[in-house]
């Protein structure tokens, strides 16, 4: 039952092949059995869910039902829940309790979803590997001793590990694509604008956006028919007409020209990785694609642009974590900078720590523009680049990260190491662009992404794209031993 | 870039931080290493090009002054570390 995806479930739950309880307890149980190894949720919400799951199949029993109603899920823990704990991942907010729900909970809410529960991230969405979460490392359910990935690794782990059928997850430099595709599982990341980022926990604004996790790109299509909506309350959401995005998965995707940009091959790249992201599209020229190399000649910038505008926004987002109006207050504070700089210094991890100071320092008197004005020059030519690229191409393709899953504790001693995992994800979130990543391949047992970067607004075509290509092969069906 | 640690506990100060003479060390090593990393933009020439405030140029969209939300403070507050009489409490800040 737990391997139905959630197009499945909507169906049975149509059909009454079981009830919305009855589904809802399948996978509590599962989570009770499972998460003690895999570690990807903060918190659990059985009782809710269990009344969501009735009032479900009340209205269902009623007639009412719509094609969310039942179908259980779970929240990245950076989504603001009211009344349950959101921790973002961070001591900081160990005992916050939500006073409101984020656009995209209450999204889901109002299409009649079940909430399990909150999956474990990175603290504050700032690490690719899931290991600076204030509540413990996500195993992955591939090879336990390895990392799902991160920062959205408790999503993608929940998924991979069957304990949900999708979760909500949210992209600044790779945090819904890097892990999905170290976990084996499908995620998007929405062009900047269409999921509302009202009451999710900012990291760096101008690259945070929020998109779904799932086994299939049908799945996520499902998602994001529910999370994209224009929000007044997020002043960078974009007003635009409310599209299916499930309409056009079946079209044919003949004639379409796939770009392969040259800088994603390169000596970064584990050739066995090079190997089975070529072997994927070359599928696609089964269907009748067409393969052009291009250039995105600006690409090697993106990560020393992303670490000045990641930590600058972070800083800044960051200090309203003051221990005054909520999160961890010290102990004894003699005065109020005491407050402020213990309860921060002993609220916030390591890395958090560091992003904030580099953040701090880049936005100091005398280096504005040589740091953030810089960086977003930058950002200006790297759009460019896609852009032009897209003047060739319906869409572009290559690996999400540069080697499968590393060991826990394997790339926690070197920052430097841990960021360049982001090396192939992070240039979309700089330009706004959409991206996803799907199964598509094993190099010694661990799972292989595929990148599919769309151009603006383009999540439709990218969907379809890539549930043809789920529709020919079958990586995405394929599950960790034991599951 | 290497960073003095004077640089080092100026920026925690600026980040409100709280770092022990250990961990200045540690950060000066890191936040440096970091900053080589950043300096990789320096090789590219943006001479004329306009910095990228949004990824799709859209500019912030304005609402008539009206008020839109009734007061929570109450429960607001239930998550702060200390109120009394509806304010949040700190040390004594003026003697």
């Amino acid at each position: 039952m737990h391997n139905k995806t959630i197009a499945q479930i909507a169906k049975d739950l149509e059909n009454k092949v079981y009830s919305s309880v009855e589904i809802t307890q399948h996978f509590l149980k599962r989570i009770e059995e499972q998460d003690k190894t895999l570690n990807s949720f903060i918190t659990v919400t059985a009782e809710n869910a269990l009344q969501e799951a009735k009032n479900a199949d009340n209205l269902r029993a009623k007639g009412e039902a719509s094609v969310w109603t039942g179908i259980p899920m779970a929240h990245k823990d950076i989504f603001c829940t009211d009344g349950v704990l959101t921790s973002c991942g961070s001591k900081m907010l160990s005992n916050f309790v939500a006073p409101y729900d984020a656009t995209v909970v209450s999204n889901f809410k109002q299409a009649g979803a079940v909430s399990l529960g909150k999956t474990n991230m990175d603290e504050f969405a700032m690490g690719s590997s899931n290991e600076t979460s204030y509540f413990g490392a996500v195993k992955n359910p591939w090879d336990t001793s390895r990392v799902p990935g991160g920062s959205s690794g408790g999503s993608a782990a929940a998924v991979a590990g069957r304990l949900t059928p999708g979760a909500t997850a949210s992209d600044t430099g790779g945090s819904i694509r890097q892990p999905a595709a170290l976990c084996g599982v499908t995620g998007l990341k929405p062009t900047y604008g269409l999921v509302s980022r009202w009451g999710m926990i900012a990291y760096a604004s101008s690259l945070d956006q929020g998109g779904p996790i799932a086994q299939t790109a049908e799945d996520c299509a499902m998602m994001l028919n529910v999370m994209a909506s224009f929000d007044t309350k997020d002043s960078t959401s974009i007003e635009r007409p409310k599209q299916d995005y499930t309409a056009s998965l079946n079209n044919s995707i003949a004639g379409k020209t796939i770009g392969l940009p040259k800088e994603y091959f390169s000596k970064d790249l584990d050739p066995a990785m090079a190997a089975a992201v070529r072997a994927a599209v070359s599928e696609f020229e089964k269907m009748g694609c067409k393969v052009k190399e291009i250039s995105l000649p600006n690409t090697h910038l993106a990560i020393p642009a992303y670490y000045v505008v990641a930590p600058a926004e972070c800083s800044a987002n960051l200090s309203r974590m003051d221990g005054v109006r909520f999160g961890h207050r010290c102990e004894n504070p003699k005065d109020l900078e005491d407050l402020y700089k213990r309860s921060r210094a002993e609220g916030f991890g390591k890395e958090v720590q560091r992003r904030i100071m580099v953040g701090a320092y880049a936005l100091s008197a005398g280096f504005y523009d040589a740091y953030y004005v810089k960086a977003q020059k930058i950002r200006r030519l790297i759009k460019n680049d896609f852009v032009a690229a897209f003047k060739d191409v319906d869409i572009i393709m290559g690996p999400v990260t540069p080697s499968p899953a590393f060991k826990i504790g394997e790339n926690t001693s070197d920052p430097i190491a841990m960021y360049l995992e982001d090396i192939f994800t992070i240039a979309l979130n700089l330009a706004g662009l959409p991206g996803m990543s799907v199964p598509a391949g094993m190099v010694n047992g661990l799972p292989v992404g595929l990148q599919l970067i769309g151009n603006y607004w383009d999540e439709a075509q990218m969907l379809n794209i890539a549930h043809q290509f789920q529709l020919a092969t079958d990586w995405h069906k394929q599950a960790p031993a034991g599951v | 870039m290497a960073l003095e640690r004077s640089d080092v506990e100026n920026i925690a100060g600026l980040a409100r931080l709280a770092v022990s003479d250990e961990a200045i060390t540690q950060y000066q090593a890191e936040l440096s290493k970091i900053l080589d990393l950043v300096a990789q933009m320096n090789a590219a020439d943006t001479d004329n090009i306009e910095p990228l405030a949004h990824p799709t140029d859209a500019v912030q969209r304005l609402r008539a002054d009206m008020v839109t939300e009734g007061n929570q403070r109450e429960k607001f507050q239930t998550v702060a570390p200390a109120t009394e009489a509806g304010c949040y409490l700190v040390p004594k800040v003026i003697e």
